[in-house]
């Protein structure tokens, strides 16, 4: 006998049928500006997330950062050039399109942003008269101070906005439910995406919507290697529920995903090898650029791209001489000769020369605005940092103008992973789309960090209003269609099966071993026969592990289906990666068997869906979305004539 | 036949959200936390029960949210970031 009480009702095999013409998943960032703009076109709109609007997503907490809002009235740089810079510098593994939507359209979303009631300028004057502020307009930017194309921003501010917005403009929303699959039918020959099934993670009642269109938004695989039964909260940098569902429903239907061989040795998970993020020492991202001091006091110099020292804290936010613009931010990490901006010394030359480890940012050597603005600005605006690292270091008695904090490891990560222990971080693979943000699948759109190579917040609010808007225009045309009752039926026992049983396994021992597979079978260096494995290894687990789970109530059941899905998606992973036979530096991807790097002939996007309960290879070629203005434009007439350009 | 939920609390080594005597039981932490780490305590007026402690992300957003200030967030101790006095 348990001496809790469960406090919700048990809804279990209840059915809500509801309808719409557009359908969102997710309500992160852009799930919210789809659910907005397709709202604001006149369409019903409902919108699913698992946990609660107001505070849910990686951004739920807050941003620092708005990069590439190119279109702002200080910037003195074209949307052409910063999305061609970035698709260059990933080497054109990299969406242009939505590189593109973002530097075109992220300033409208900050003002709409603004509009809703988030904060984007500095309307107290708390920074009069600093280098990074155009006190005109109040606009405050970060990293590149000549070309202002990326802003700070107020972000814990967003969230809360967003919700708002969405309440006043009736859009009807089923928080604290999962999303757990796509419903589909043929029509004229094609699969198209009719709806979908969601279960309430405190009840277990289930939730069957049919809509015309649907636009998914739900973040990025998680916890594929990266696993810590004792906290697992922590072992990855995006929040604990987003682990790919999306993907993975997606992946069930026969939607096709790119890059998704693609995955980095581990930058970040604090339960273990890093720590809080943004509570150490160091000098990137929010932090850009902290002076950097080793453990006798010698401050560490910044070069330039050429390996002049800079002289002074203002000359690090600036281009070299000759260099239009510089890039920062999240997925650049050795930025190409051309977009490389000011940085420390590199950490071996610093170990020869005789710098001493600890390594500390000391935010007390730095001009009064530049430390104000990094601790009480961007550390309190950024995601997670207002309350684990403002609050919490104050109170114990961190003072930047008295204080210096400590850097682990040799980078901003602070933290030294193992090659085996991988993620999907910086730009990952993600689902293949057109200029739409059409998937494969009729009638089902993509925004935000779900989107392949795709990251960022602002990035994530312009193509959640984009996917938007293109959700509304299919839905025009689309009729509302009945679910098939066998797929709900079939889904239904998928989604009970765990909680009907008496006893079993927990969610955990699968999650851990999953991640154990694809450290040993997936990790730094594939080649074949390891991958067939992995694949042999999983099924196995499908055959006699999955029939084991057990989950007591709808909260460890919805952490159960968590562990299906990312079972699904490894094994989508292990296909991605036995597709592609040769080795590639772009997309951090070694195969023993194929040691040849980068060679001509597979220089392409390879993709994946599944058909048939098979994997199937596709191949589409790098650079397919054209050139990005002209494209643009002629898919967005209606958004450029209807005056918000 | 309805099956019956139970719960009992996860083990985990942190102890992520202590509550202080200010807290009056609203549960609006319990309902804003996306990781659904807290469950309300059916006794009226009490906070509710940090369940799935090893589940927290430890965003703060419960804390955010707290009407009385009653939350306080705590790192695991290995999380916790060392700071010394400056050189100058
Ligand atoms: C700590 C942190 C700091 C960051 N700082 C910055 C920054 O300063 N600047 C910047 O540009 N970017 C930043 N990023 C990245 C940026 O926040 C993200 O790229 C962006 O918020 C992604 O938005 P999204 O809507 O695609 O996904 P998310 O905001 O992650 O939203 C996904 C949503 O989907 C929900 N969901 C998941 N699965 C399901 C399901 N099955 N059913 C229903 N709902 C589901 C989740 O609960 C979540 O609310 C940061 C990220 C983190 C984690």
């Amino acid at each position: 006998m348990s001496e809790y009480i469960w406090p919700y009702a048990n809804e279990l095999e209840k059915v809500t049928r509801d309808t719409c013409d557009v359908l969102v998943l997710g309500g992160g960032l852009a799930g919210c500006f789809a659910a907005v703009s397709a709202a604001e076109r006149g369409k019903k709109v409902i919108l699913i997330e698992k946990g609660a609007v107001k505070r849910s997503g990686s951004a739920g907490t807050g941003m620092d950062h708005w990069e590439s809002a190119c279109t702002n009235p200080c910037s003195l740089v074209t949307p052409e050039e910063i999305a061609s810079a970035y698709v260059d510098e990933q080497d054109h593994y990299s969406n242009g399109i939505f590189h593109y939507i973002t530097c075109r359209e992220g300033w409208d979303r900050m003002l709409d942003m603004e509009k809703f009631g988030g904060k984007i300028r500095d309307t107290g004057d708390e920074f009069k008269g600093a280098e990074f502020r155009d006190d005109a307009t109040k606009l405050m930017f970060a990293y590149d101070y000549r070309n202002r194309f990326t802003l700070r921003v107020w972000g814990s501010t967003f969230k809360p906005a967003l919700y708002k917005e969405l309440l006043r403009l009736g859009v009807k929303i089923y928080e604290h439910t999962e999303a757990t699959a796509l419903l589909t039918k043929e029509i004229n020959g094609r699969k198209r995406g009719i709806g979908a099934v969601g279960m309430n993670v405190h009840t277990g009642g289930l939730l069957v919507v049919s809509a015309r269109a649907t636009v998914l938004a739900m973040s990025r695989p998680a916890r594929i290697w990266l696993f810590d039964s004792d906290l697992p909260g922590l072992c990855e940098f995006r929040p604990f529920q987003s682990i790919g569902s999306g993907h993975a429903m997606g992946y069930r239907i026969g939607m096709e995903f790119t890059m998704m061989e693609k995955s980095v040795r581990g930058e970040f998970s604090a339960a273990g090898r890093s720590f809080p993020p943004y509570g150490t020492g160091n000098n990137h991202n929010t932090w850009y650029a902290a002076t950097m001091v080793d453990s006798r006091g010698v401050e560490i110099p910044y070069l330039d791209r050429d390996g002049n020292i800079l002289q002074t804290v203002s000359q690090r936010y600036y281009p070299a001489e000759g260099q239009k613009f510089f890039l920062k931010g999240g997925v650049i990490d050795e930025p190409k000769y051309e977009y490389r901006g000011p940085e420390t010394m590199p950490f071996d030359e610093l170990i020869r020369r005789g710098y001493r480890l600890p390594f500390y940012a000391d935010l007390s050597r730095m001009p009064e605005a530049e430390r104000r603005v990094i601790w009480g600005m961007m550390v309190g605006e950024e995601g997670k940092t207002k309350i684990p690292v403002l609050q919490y270091y104050t109170e114990r008695g961190f003072d930047p103008e008295k204080h210096i904090l400590q850097s682990y490891g040799s980078g901003w990560q602070s933290a030294s992973f193992l090659d085996q222990e991988r993620q999907l971080f910086g730009a990952p693979g993600g689902i293949m789309h057109d200029w739409n943000l059409k998937t494969n699948i009729d009638g089902i759109y993509a925004a935000g960090d779900q989107l392949f190579g795709s990251d960022c917040g602002g990035a994530a609010c312009a193509t959640g209003h984009y996917a938007g808007r293109k959700a509304a225009d299919c839905a025009e045309g689309y009729e509302l269609h009945e679910a098939d009752e066998a797929q709900i039926a079939e889904e239904k026992d998928r989604l009970y099966a765990a909680i009907y049983r008496n006893d079993g396994m927990n969610w955990k021992q699968l999650n851990k071993a999953i991640s154990k597979a694809m450290q040993n079978y997936c990790g730094g260096v594939k080649n074949r026969d390891l991958l067939m494995q992995g694949i042999d290894l999983l099924e196995s687990y499908r055959e006699e592990a999955v029939p084991q789970l057990y989950a007591e109530n709808p909260h460890d059941l919805m952490r159960t289906h968590e562990v299906l899905d990312i079972l699904e998606v490894s094994d989508m992973i292990l296909h991605a990666c036995l597709f592609r036979e040769s080795s590639s530096k772009p997309l951090c991807f070694v195969r023993s068997d194929y040691p040849e790097t980068d060679p001509p002939e597979d220089r392409r996007f390879i993709t994946v869906r599944r058909e048939n309960g098979r994997a199937v290879r596709g191949s589409v070629p790098l650079d397919y979305f054209g050139d990005l203005k002209s494209e643009y434009e002629k898919h967005n007439q209606d958004y450029i004539g209807g005056g918000k350009e | 036949m309805m099956k019956e939920f139970k719960v009992s609390p996860a083990a985990s080594s942190a102890v992520p959200v202590t509550f202080s005597d200010a807290c009056t039981g609203c549960n609006i932490c319990a309902q804003v936390c996306q990781c659904d780490v807290l469950l309300p305590d059916t006794r009226k007026g009490k906070h509710p029960i940090v369940m799935w402690p090893g589940e927290c992300w430890y965003c703060g957003a419960c804390v955010m949210s707290c009407p009385v200030q009653a939350i306080r967030l705590e790192h695991p101790l290995m999380n916790r970031a060392r700071f010394i006095k400056a050189f100058r």
